[in-house]
This record gives C-alpha cells, sequence and structure tokens, in this order.
C-alpha cells in the first residue's frame, strides 16, 4: 500500500488551485499515516471550513467536514467518545486561529491525543483573500488593501505556550522534514500540532508581488529560520531576524494527555 | 417493579438519559440547566460514559455531534445564552442527520434575561434557530417524572429519525422537587445501522437513510455542505440540493402523528386550553378545581413537528385559549390550523399564570 491508497479516487481531481501547497501537505500527512500502519477503519479525519478542510473529503476513510472554526471541539468528540479511534484534523490559519481560536487553545491544554495540522496560507483563499490573523504586517489582502496593520499570531509558540505535547513548524519547500514532523505528532500521545507554512498563488502570492508560484516557494524557503540556527543566535545574544519564522521540531513534551487509547 | 423517588426535574433529566444508554454528555455550566451536567459529571464516568465540559456552547454540542457518529448517545443541556451559541451546528447535525439530544431549561431572554427564572420563550427559535430550512423534533414534560421519561424517549426519537431532539423544558419543572416512579427499564429502540455496501445518504422508504457509524469501516464522509448520496459535496447542484432539504423536512413532517403525544380531556368543551411545559400545572388546577365546568384541555407533550390533527378532537370548541410563557409563540401556530379563535395569554417575568387568571379569562367570554 502506498498513501496513494488512502485518497477516494472518485473525488478527484480535488478543488486546489493550480501551484496550491495544500496538496503536499496532505501527501505528508497521508504518507505520515501509511507509516504508521493504520487501519483505514480505525481512523477519522476532522475539519472545518476553508479550503485546507476540503481535505478530509477526498481520504477513504470516515471523515467529518464541520462548521467554521470547530473541527476541533467535533474531532474532541469523536476521540473521547471513543480513543480506539486515530483522529487527525486539517485546518487552515482562519479556521484554527480566527473563529476556532479558543477551541485550539483549549485542545492544548486538555492535551487531548489528537494530530492538528494546519496549512498556514497567511490568507483566507476559499472566500477570495481576505486578511487573516496570520497575514503578516504590511501585506496585501482583499480586506487589507493598504497593507495589513495588525501583527500576527505565532501558531506555534501558541499551541507551546498553551500545553501542546508535539509541535513542529515546517513549509511545504520541506517534504520530507514534514512527513517526519507528522509522524512523530502521530507516534506522540496527546496534542499535537504540526503548522505548515504553505504558498497560496491565488490569493496571497498574486497580491503580494510573487508573480510565479516558485517565487513564493522560494520565500518560504529562504524566509525559514531552522531552530537550532535560531537557538544559536540567541546563545550567542545575536538578534534573530524578524522577518523569518522558526522551523523544525519546536516541542515534545509528556504533559499529561487525555483521550489516549486504552 | 419500580421505585419511587423525590427528585429535581433536571436530575430526572439526566437520570432518564443514563437510564436510556446516554454515554457522552458535553456541555458548559449555565443557570438553570446545571445540575444537569453536575449529575453527569457525578454518574457518567461509573457507568464507562464520558463527560467533558467544553469551553463553550459552541464546543459543547460540536463534541456531543462528534461522539454521535461513534455510536453514542450524546447530550448536551443549556439554557437562552448557550441555546443561541449551539445554533450553528444544531443545523449542521438536521443536514447531516446526527442523532443528538438538547436539553433546553427555558429561562428568561432575550440576551441573558433572568437566569433563575422559567420562560418558554425559545420555542420558536427552537424549530427555526438555524439558518436554512429544516425539521426538528421538541418534547416538553409537564413534570418531574416528564423530565424522566420524555427524556428517554428523546433518544429513541433522535436515533429513529437521525434528527437533533430536543427537550424544550423551563426552570420551574428544571428546579421542581416532586415524586417520581422510577421504572427497572425504558424503551431502547436502537438505531438503524447502514446496510454494508449501501450508499451513506441513500434513504430507505420511511426517507432516514441507515447509520454509518465512524469506526466500523463504512469510510463515510460527512459534511455539512449539500451533498449527494454518497454524502460528497455537490453544493452548485439546484435539484439535489432542494430534493436533499426537502427531504430533511419531510421525513420529519409526514411522521407527525407517530411522533405526536398528547392528552386530550374534554373533547366536547366549548373552551378548550391548550398548554405545554410548566402551564400544564396550572390548566390541571382550574380543570380540578372547575371539574363540573367540563373544560377542554388539549395538553401537549409533543410541540414540534406540532401535532396538528390533535385540534380536530374539539368538535364543539368555539375558542382556544393558550396560556404560555412567552408572548404567543405557540399560539400563532395553533392559530394557522383552526377557524375558531385563539386566545393568546401571554406571560413573562418567570411567574406561573395564577388558576385565577385562568378562570378569569374563561369568563371574559362567558
Amino acid at each position: 500500500m502506498t498513501y496513494e491508497d488512502w485518497f477516494r479516487q472518485d473525488r478527484l481531481p480535488h478543488i486546489f488551485c493550480a501551484g496550491c501547497g495544500n496538496g503536499t501537505i496532505i501527501n505528508c500527512t497521508l504518507a505520515a499515516v501509511e507509516e504508521m500502519n493504520w487501519k483505514k477503519e480505525e481512523t477519522v479525519f476532522v475539519s472545518g471550513i476553508g479550503c485546507s478542510s476540503r481535505a478530509s473529503g477526498y481520504i477513504v476513510t470516515d471523515s467529518l467536514h464541520t462548521t467554521h472554526g470547530r473541527a476541533i471541539a467535533f474531532a474532541t468528540g469523536v476521540k473521547m467518545a471513543n480513543p480506539n479511534l486515530n483522529v487527525v484534523v486539517f485546518t487552515g490559519d482562519g479556521d484554527l486561529a480566527a473563529i476556532g481560536g479558543n477551541h485550539f487553545i483549549h485542545a492544548c491544554r486538555r492535551n487531548i491525543d489528537i494530530t492538528v495540522v494546519c496549512m498556514n496560507n497567511q490568507i483566507y483563499g476559499m472566500t477570495g483573500g481576505q486578511g487573516s490573523p496570520t497575514t503578516p504586517k504590511g501585506c496585501l489582502s482583499s480586506t487589507t488593501p493598504y497593507g495589513c496593520v495588525e501583527s500576527p499570531f505565532d501558531l506555534s509558540e501558541l499551541a507551546i505556550a498553551a500545553g501542546a505535547n508535539y509541535v513542529s513548524r515546517w513549509t511545504s519547500n520541506h517534504v520530507k522534514e514534514l512527513e517526519k514532523a507528522v509522524k512523530a505528532g502521530l507516534e506522540t500521545p496527546g496534542f499535537s500540532f504540526i503548522e505548515a507554512m504553505v504558498q497560496c498563488p491565488t490569493a496571497f502570492g498574486r497580491r503580494n508581488k510573487f508573480k510565479q508560484v516558485a517565487d513564493q516557494v522560494e520565500f518560504l524557503k529562504t524566509h525559514s529560520l531552522l531552530k537550532v540556527k535560531r537557538d544559536r543566535l540567541l546563545e550567542a545574544g545575536e538578534p534573530v531576524p524578524e522577518d523569518m519564522f522558526v522551523v523544525g521540531e519546536l516541542m515534545r513534551r509528556k504533559r499529561p494527555v487525555m483521550g489516549a487509547k486504552p | 417493579m419500580t421505585k419511587t423517588e423525590f427528585w429535581q426535574g433536571n436530575i430526572a433529566c439526566a437520570e432518564g438519559a443514563l437510564a436510556a444508554g446516554c454515554r457522552f454528555f458535553g456541555g458548559y455550566p449555565i443557570t438553570p440547566s446545571t445540575e444537569v451536567a453536575e449529575h453527569m459529571a457525578v454518574k457518567l464516568p461509573k457507568k464507562n460514559g464520558v463527560f467533558i465540559q467544553m469551553e463553550d456552547e459552541i464546543a459543547s454540542i460540536a463534541a456531543v455531534i462528534g461522539a454521535a457518529w461513534t455510536g453514542a448517545r450524546a447530550m448536551t443541556a443549556t439554557s437562552g445564552p448557550g441555546f443561541s451559541l449551539m445554533m450553528e451546528n444544531i443545523g449542521f447535525a438536521a443536514m447531516t442527520e446526527t442523532p443528538c439530544v438538547i436539553v433546553n431549561i427555558q429561562r428568561g431572554g432575550p440576551s441573558t434575561g433572568q437566569p433563575t427564572m422559567g420562560a418558554q420563550g425559545d420555542m420558536m427559535q427552537c424549530r427555526f434557530g438555524s439558518h436554512g430550512d429544516y425539521s426538528v423534533i421538541a418534547l416538553c414534560p409537564a413534570s418531574v417524572q416528564e423530565m424522566y421519561e420524555l427524556t428517554a424517549r428523546a433518544f429513541n426519537l433522535a436515533d429513529q429519525y437521525r434528527v437533533p431532539v430536543f427537550l424544550m423544558a423551563d426552570e420551574i419543572i428544571g428546579h421542581m422537587r416532586e415524586k417520581i416512579l422510577v421504572p427497572d427499564v425504558v424503551e431502547n429502540v436502537p438505531r438503524r445501522a447502514l446496510a454494508k455496501g449501501a450508499l451513506p445518504f441513500k434513504p430507505d422508504d420511511d426517507m432516514i437513510p441507515g447509520f454509518p457509524q465512524f469506526g466500523k469501516g463504512y469510510g463515510v464522509h460527512v459534511t455539512g455542505l449539500t451533498h449527494d448520496e454518497r454524502g460528497y459535496p455537490c453544493a452548485t447542484n439546484p435539484k439535489l440540493h432542494e430534493t436533499l432539504v426537502r427531504r430533511l423536512v419531510d421525513k420529519i413532517e409526514s411522521a407527525r402523528d407517530r411522533i405526536a403525544d398528547y392528552d386530550i380531556i374534554n373533547p366536547d368543551a366549548e373552551q378548550v386550553f391548550i398548554a405545554y411545559g410548566a402551564p400544564v400545572r396550572t390548566v390541571q388546577q382550574v380543570l380540578h378545581d372547575r371539574a363540573d365546568d367540563k373544560i377542554g384541555f388539549l395538553r401537549l407533550r409533543t410541540v414540534w413537528p406540532f401535532p396538528e390533527k390533535s385540534l380536530a378532537a374539539f368538535k364543539n370548541v368555539r375558542r382556544f385559549l393558550v396560556p404560555e410563557l412567552n408572548l404567543g409563540q405557540i399560539a400563532r401556530e395553533i392559530e394557522r390550523h383552526v377557524k375558531v379563535p385563539v386566545k393568546s395569554l401571554p406571560k413573562l417575568g418567570g411567574d406561573l399564570h395564577t388558576p385565577q387568571e385562568l378562570v378569569q379569562a374563561l369568563e371574559v367570554d362567558r
């Protein structure tokens, strides 16, 4: 079996735009799931609303495509009622951090045994490119036409602060690292959070001077700062560049867990 | 064999749920419903069930729906403000045909209103509160005994019709303490499983599809988007949307008579009270005090789908009188079905109608 066997062939082709990064993240997630040797009938994918959340509908397992922001709350019910199920949530930055922010931090606090994969494209793609809680300062969107003036959330730091047992951040350019991170998340008891920075050529790149899809992927690559390098900078007392985001395994710990397999 | 207890209404509700096999409760504290959650928090862990206090009512109903898909009988209990927060996911439950039970111990609204006072102001919200067209089932208890019995029945109806079922109680019944006869067992109508190989949202003859429980190898996709019989999103197909939404409504409305639960007293009467929930108690007192007057009474335990046939039982009726703890929400529904005058007797503020008030209303017309 390969990760391709996890796709609902009769639902393809998918709705994602040409050049979208979401497919890469879904592939990495399914490759990790496949490596876990999980059974399809014991695995449930849950998602909210937005481009990323359409992912659950392309997978052959039981899946719950819920309301905007609430995927983690639904997933909590699934996992608590039947801890034998493996529960994975697909979400995006708007779904997770704006409308669903409260459910996110409380699931981290409970450390419920689910894995959340967030495709952070820094924009509302499905509705046509509005600013989100992770849109960087100064970036253009249809609702920040003069440049975003609000500070963005660091979703991974939020998950760490709120108590998640496992947190990693990578980009759509880091497929091997991302796959390993998802697998580590799936293996780690408790709440695992994998933040995947993705390009959105249609809604974000087009407005923010990324003429080609590859330009935005290149940007994600050149603006990723490995955690080890960041730590070295901090140790040396040198400044961490403000326009870069830290990638790598950001947290792995053993806080008490809810909803683990008996 | 039954045992006799002296219980509060909210406790009887929780016990009725447990007797019906409810094994998942997701909730958030809110007056005057909190005793239901507190009792479930004590009892569920001892029955291998799950009690979880969620971060808000939106998450509570979401968790209940998630649990329901794993096959559990699942419920939540709330009141006005929490009920408002649940509305979006109640629509999701209706659209995805998720069996679940929602208890609303109604208090005075709008907004924070009167947290500790009884009301029936959410009857229309229960019917129409989420966006779009759909139908639900709502039961209204008027005693501690009925808090137990109707909660248990709510689970059967939810599983049978694959729909959210509401126990629309009120603070007065929820906090009242009285004698209750607790049966050894309650009737349990199990959820009908989807036949293997069948399409997950293809209805059977009764317009209700079998249930494809998560974890059983069905590989079902459940979405709040307009979906076809495979469960796949088809949100821009007008015909498919109309067929789906009409079925969601018709599967409940066509079962109206089977779901209906009411008592008819003095069907030859010219003046007939119609009541549900706490006001039933005042009408009963009036009927008791004025037994010689043969006052008519239609006493509803089901309010949605509205059991309209029950109205035809009163052949000589000149006037219906409808005491409610709202400004006439169900009186207006009754008006749609009858040709005789319907006199709404609204009462706000948290007190029940007094028997004198109802007698006075009877005599105005004499």
